[in-house]
């Protein structure tokens, strides 16, 4: 890959503080925790189904943990869970779209400064395109942060989306989790000429592929990307090299497509424990760091599944008060039969 | 939906009027112009919206008089349009797309259904769409395929999304303004076949926007129509007044949300409906308007409701539109139907 943002990058090398790395060691911590737990919620019967993130942990938290939630924003699919928590999101109300209890999940997006859960793959990045664009029109300097897979990059959004941002100069960084699966298709069948990062050179724009489960190199890429669009030079794209670990969602069987081996083979060295190597490494953490970040994802986990074990179905004129603002006759009358034929009112 | 219509009929009459004859190109332009210097939050966009002012010159000098960021061309690309409008929404502007043609609005169809609908939805009424999407709609130009479409029913169907059409010069300039001025999206089309023809504009008042209008009252029959199949129910009224037939004329204009009180009452009078559409027939929208004439007239109806409409086909070409789109002699032979039928 050519090298990218230079100037950026010279500039802005600063590397993390200790307590940084730390931080976002208790963030990947909490995130794995969490994730493994949503899988077991599922066997349980908590939650209807959970699109699990295991091994994104490094690209997930690296990106999010470079946004300014105070003027950025970003577009999720719906396997974003280590952005959420990253981005202090309320995890139980970004939990419950998994718990069926509201499609886009029970957080405000704008205080959280996260687009609602969709499921429409490459749907939100232009989304983010727009949102962007309105920084420009609006003089202010916020960074859309879109997340999309290497599934999705084979949607015609992507194209419609990068090529709209290069020619507006959107301030947008298009944050790829390249997670070598979508469901049962590996990336050499999804993505021709193996990078999405290298088709940003068709955009004249910046792109860079970097190692998705080193969550420094990631932290780094996005944070030189965020640089690069807020001195007003464009978007960027980052394609965040990763393995999805576990299956798709929880109703997937990878088995009928990927062998064991393979998976041990190709997933590499866990982005958890790379950092907790750097951390002792660099003498910035010891065990005893390890085992209190540990125990606080257990809490944190315990705290969230209480809270979503307590979630009740949402009362049912809400799937006609949220249509529109301004509702219509039609949708009145069928809310008052609704209410009639379902509360014998 | 059931406010009187009143308002409107005697718009000319009113002590206010500032009555200027326009063509609906020229109303439409004047709406979007004043839009843009009322609300700082509008943005109008699309594919030569800018420096040309649209291939049908609705956003004509635009660009000059508000400024390139403003009003801009993009990329050729619908889902971009669309998608950015999302964004721009989620950001707190207004977005007045144009989608140049009817049936380049497929592109779009997952930004438009999958997201601009359900977007307030979706986000529990925080993240409202309120988009005024501008398509140059139906037929009647002799232009090249998918440049006739009637996407009404498809849009219609489509839960979150509203869906209005004007047919004269009047309405279109304050169903504009109107609409850009709501919070919920709406699909604005536009009868591409009536762009040029020049009507009286009350620029002062409006009317009631909400709702059908009946453009002209009658006793013996409703035609039901919409955009460019009104200006030619109104032909129809008048041949048909000729052999002593008396036809009221209901502009329906908003498709979605229909005025089902309207169609009650227009239709409780004259006991008779024909619904004209250039849409096909199938699961068209004039399915829609029977059955809501049926459920609050069914004791009064002296026949079923008919339907004239376009048919199951692919729009056709140019040489053939004719024989498409319901002209005047297929409105009659409907009426005749309706007005011939028997009971059992």
């Amino acid at each position: 890959m050519d090298s990218l943002l230079p100037a950026v990058a010279a500039a802005d090398a600063a590397s993390l503080s200790p307590g940084q790395l730390r931080e976002l060691y208790s963030l990947m911590a909490a995130v794995r925790y969490l994730d493994t737990s949503a899988v077991a919620w599922q066997r349980q019967g908590i939650i209807p189904g959970y699109a699990p993130e295991l091994g994104q942990e490094a690209a997930q938290v690296g990106s999010a943990y470079a946004l300014d939630t105070a003027r950025d924003f970003a577009f999720p699919t719906y396997r974003e869970m280590g952005v959420a928590r990253t981005m202090g999101v309320d995890m139980v109300a970004y939990m419950s779209t998994h718990k069926a209890t509201w499609h886009g999940g029970m957080y405000d997006p704008l205080a959280s400064r996260l687009a609602p859960i969709q499921a429409v793959v490459a749907g939100s990045v232009l989304h983010a395109v727009g949102w962007a664009h309105g920084q420009t029109l609006s003089g202010e300097h916020g960074v859309a942060l879109s997340y999309f897979g290497d599934g999705a990059s084979s949607q015609g959004d992507v194209h419609e989306a990068m090529n709209f941002a290069a020619v507006m100069k959107a301030p947008v960084v298009f944050f790829i989790q390249n997670n070598g699966w979508a469901i049962s298709v590996p990336t050499e069948r999804q993505v021709a000429g193996g990078s999405v990062a290298a088709r940003a050179a068709g955009y004249g724009i910046p792109g860079i592929q970097v190692d998705g489960n080193d969550v420094v190199a990631v932290y780094e890429a996005t944070r030189n990307a965020f640089a690069h669009c807020r001195a007003g030079n464009g978007p960027v794209v980052v394609e965040a090299m990763t393995y999805r670990r576990g299956p798709h969602s929880t109703a997937d069987d990878p088995g009928r497509y990927r062998s064991l081996d393979d998976e041990r083979i190709d997933a590499g060295e866990d982005p958890l424990e790379r950092l907790r190597k750097r951390l002792l490494a660099a003498g910035a953490a010891d065990e005893a760091f390890f085992t209190a970040a540990n125990q606080a994802a257990r809490a944190e986990e315990e705290a969230i599944r209480t809270g979503i074990e307590a979630l009740g179905p949402r009362p049912g004129n809400e799937m006609f008060d949220f249509v529109f603002q301004e509702t219509t006759p039609a949708l009145e009358n069928q809310a008052t039969r609704w209410r009639e034929e379902s509360e014998h009112v | 939906m059931s406010e009187s219509n009143t308002a409107t009929l005697e718009a000319g009459s009113a002590t206010e009027t500032q009555s200027v004859k326009l063509s609906m190109q020229q109303a439409l332009n004047r709406a979007l112009d004043e839009i843009l210097s009322t609300d700082p939050k509008t943005v109008v966009f699309g594919e030569d919206c800018g420096q040309l002012g649209g291939v049908f010159r609705i956003t004509d000098g635009l660009q000059a008089k508000h400024g390139e960021s403003r009003v801009f061309d993009t990329p050729l690309a619908e889902s971009g349009i669309l998608g950015m409008s999302v964004g721009l929404a989620m950001a707190g502007f207004h977005p007045m797309p144009e989608v140049q043609f009817d049936g380049f609005a497929y592109p779009a169809i997952n930004q438009i259904v999958c997201q601009i609908a359900r977007m307030n939805y979706r986000s529990r009424g925080t993240l409202p769409m309120p988009i005024t999407l501008r398509v140059p709609s139906f037929g009647g130009i002799r232009a090249p395929e998918h440049h006739g479409e009637s996407l009404e029913a498809l849009f219609a169907h489509v839960p979150g999304l509203k869906v209005v059409s004007p047919s004269d010069p009047h309405d279109a300039y304050h169903l504009l303004k109107y609409a850009a001025s709501r919070p919920d999206p709406v699909i604005f089309m536009e009868p591409k076949s009536r762009y040029w023809q020049k009507g009286d504009v009350d620029t002062a008042d409006g009317g009631t926007l909400t709702g059908a209008r009946i453009v002209r009252p009658g006793r013996h029959l409703t035609l039901v129509a919409w955009g460019a199949m009104v200006a030619r129910c109104l032909q129809v009224a008048e041949l048909a007044a000729e052999d002593g037939i008396d036809v009221e004329v209901l502009d329906l204009r908003w498709l979605k949300p229909i005025d089902a009180e309207a169609l009650a009452t227009s239709v409780g009078k004259t006991r008779r409906a024909v619904v004209v559409h250039e849409a096909p027939l199938t699961s068209g929208l004039g399915a829609e308007v029977a059955q809501l004439i049926t459920q609050s007239c069914f004791d009064t109806l002296k026949a079923p409701v008919e339907r004239v409409t376009g048919f199951d086909v692919p729009y056709p070409s140019g040489d053939l539109e004719d024989e498409y789109i319901p002209n005047i002699d297929r409105i009659l032979l409907g009426i005749q139907r309706v007005l011939e039928y028997r009971r059992g």
